[in-house]
């Protein structure tokens, strides 16, 4: 505001007969986006966040938010909270991992390019599509379920847990690994042979180049990219919702079950309060992963 | 050193063959699941595949998935491309806002702004239309972070207030400015953008679940609990088409392939409270 303030004193004083005219017309331009991205995506979030704060009867209070007490809310959130840390953290390692084979292979090799653009297209991969490929693979009569069986190994020696948290977590992986490699390459990049190199020069050995340089150069970047891979998996809902039938154990699907007004049980209120909640869970991880990230970038530079 | 080296190599080896296998097997599996006979020995076939046309229901959401595709793309470029050019030009103060807002999408998680959502959209379906295709309206913002990312590196690709000043000094309108200087010059972008944008609303599921409009993919969802093969074959069939169309982008961009991931990871655009 301050910005089109001056902006506005400068033209006034400078061309005093056009300058009110001209300011306006211009910012005419915008006024469709802006219009559009109001409705569809400013208004919505704005319907969630106040929504919460209003019950059923209009007024103004806490009542809806007071239902993010209730058991079964605590427990989907306990549940969302623990299958994104878990998942966050398996794929962050494996991620790295591949990170790292890819990284000390050839800058041009065909694997490097392969992998970086299969890692592209599998980071978005999700949804129906991906949980019917884990119900092919390792469901009831799966491929590999029925091959391991056939070889006298059972995999699900207890429930079938792929249709549960256990499975969600292996199914996350398969785009929370990609999306690893896609964020922690660069910082990877980043390393420097001549670093190693000094190490061994002053009579490091492997241990102490990554405990005390390699380590602590990328801590911030793994953990980062972490923060990314945890608010990945605490927002995906389709992938969950076409593996999981009944019940809602995770707060996506909670937040899906009270707004399908087929179910019967749909509580508009009580949705927002959830979404609330995840907003301000993401919101929370996603400036703590830009804050790392910014820290990460000023020596990859 | 010899020995570290190659126990090294033997390392990645290992490494790559257990990636490749979590990877490639799942796909694998849903092409060996959707070419099964029905009984225990029955031979392989492509029934499934064949008979994907055969489910009005099934066919019927591949059209409107198809339309939502087109309507959703026309849209995305004519809402985003003269506004970006109109403030690279007129209103650079706004850029930051803009490309904030364009990125906004990605922190915001679908099944967040799906709640906000149903009330316009009870409205809408009350007031104006409850046609599947109003669904494009909402996919739009979906695909803004995306279409945003793709045109705004084709814009900086090319000195746009050079070109304009030209054009106009020499009596070109500001359509004729748009449709004959700027698109050509960018089509690339464009074209990533819209590739995107398909990819996107092709493999789209929220926000038509939750709104009850059976796209493409509600469609695969309900299939697969009565004839699972069928699900699975169009699942696949989708993802190739999908594939399919990534790799053009790679090969019509001569770049390295844009990737959604990409776009929703770069930490310079991610400073918001933010994605999916």
């Amino acid at each position: 505001m301050t910005a089109a303030g001056n902006a506005a004193a400068v033209i006034d004083a400078g061309r005093p007969l056009q300058g009110g005219r001209r300011l306006p017309l211009t910012w005419l331009g915008a006024v469709p986006f802006l219009a559009y991205v109001g409705l569809f995506l400013l208004l919505p979030t704005v319907i969630v966040v106040a929504g919460a704060f209003v019950d059923k009867n209009g007024s103004v209070n806490l009542s809806e938010l007071q239902t993010l007490n209730q058991p079964y809310v605590v427990k989907a959130y306990m549940s969302s909270v623990l299958l994104s840390v878990e998942s966050a953290l398996i794929g962050a390692v494996a991620g790295a991992l591949l990170a790292y084979v890819i990284a000390t292979g050839n800058p041009q090799g065909l694997l490097r390019r392969t992998v970086t653009s299969a890692a592209g297209v599998l980071a978005q991969f999700g949804g129906v599509t991906l949980a019917f490929a884990f119900i092919a693979t390792i469901g009831g009569a799966g491929f590999l379920r029925v091959f391991l069986l056939d070889h006298g190994i059972d995999i699900y020696p207890g429930n079938i847990w792929l249709y549960d948290l256990p499975g969600l977590i292996v199914v996350y992986l398969y785009f929370q690994i990609p999306l690893m490699v896609l964020v922690f390459l660069p910082a990877l990049d980043g390393i420097r042979p001549q670093w190693r190199e000094a190490t061994e020069s002053l009579g490091g050995n492997a241990w102490h180049y990554w405990r005390y340089v390699a380590g602590p150069l990328l801590a911030p970047a793994f953990l980062g990219a972490t923060l990314l891979l945890f608010a990945n998996s605490f927002s995906a809902y389709a992938t969950a919702a076409a593996l999981i039938n009944q019940g809602n154990p995770i707060v996506p699907l909670a937040i899906g079950n009270l707004i399908q007004s087929e179910v019967g049980l749909s509580d508009p209120g009580q949705a927002k309060a959830l979404a609330l909640g995840m907003i301000v869970i993401v919101a929370v991880v996603m400036i703590s992963y830009s804050v790392l990230q910014r820290r990460t970038a000023r020596w990859l530079q | 050193m010899k020995a570290g080296r190659a126990r090294f190599q033997v390392f990645r080896a290992v490494m790559l063959v257990l990636f490749g296998a979590f990877f490639l097997v799942p796909i694998g599996a849903m092409f060996e699941f959707s070419t099964r006979g029905t009984g225990i020995a029955a031979p392989r076939t492509w029934a499934a595949w064949t008979s994907i046309l055969t489910y009005p229901d099934l066919t019927n959401a591949i059209v409107a998935s198809l339309e939502l595709c087109v309507i959703t793309s026309i849209l995305m470029v004519i809402l985003l491309l003269p506004t970006m050019v109109w403030v690279r030009l007129r209103l650079p103060r706004l850029r930051g806002v803009i490309e904030f807002i364009c990125l906004l999408p990605l922190t915001i998680p679908a099944i967040v702004l799906i709640v906000g959502l149903v009330p316009i959209y009870y409205f809408m379906a009350l007031n104006i239309s409850d046609n599947i295709l109003t669904l494009s309206l909402a996919y739009v913002i979906l695909v803004l972070p995306y279409a945003y990312r793709s045109m705004d590196v084709g814009l900086a690709a090319i000195d746009v207030k050079t070109l304009t000043e030209a054009a106009r000094s020499l009596g070109a309108s500001w359509p004729t400015v748009m449709a004959r200087i700027i698109v050509p010059n960018i089509r690339v972008a464009i074209l990533n953008a819209l590739l995107l944008s398909v990819a996107l609303v092709l493999g789209e599921f929220t926000f038509a679940n939750l709104l009850s409009y059976v796209n493409l993919q509600v469609a695969i969802a309900q299939l697969g609990r009565a004839n699972a093969g069928v699900s699975i074959s169009t699942a696949v069939a989708s993802l190739l088409f999908a594939f399919v169309l990534l790799m053009v982008i790679s090969f019509v961009g001569r770049r390295r392939p844009p990737s959604l991931a990409a776009a929703a990871t770069d930490p310079q655009y991610l400073t918001s409270g933010q994605r999916t």
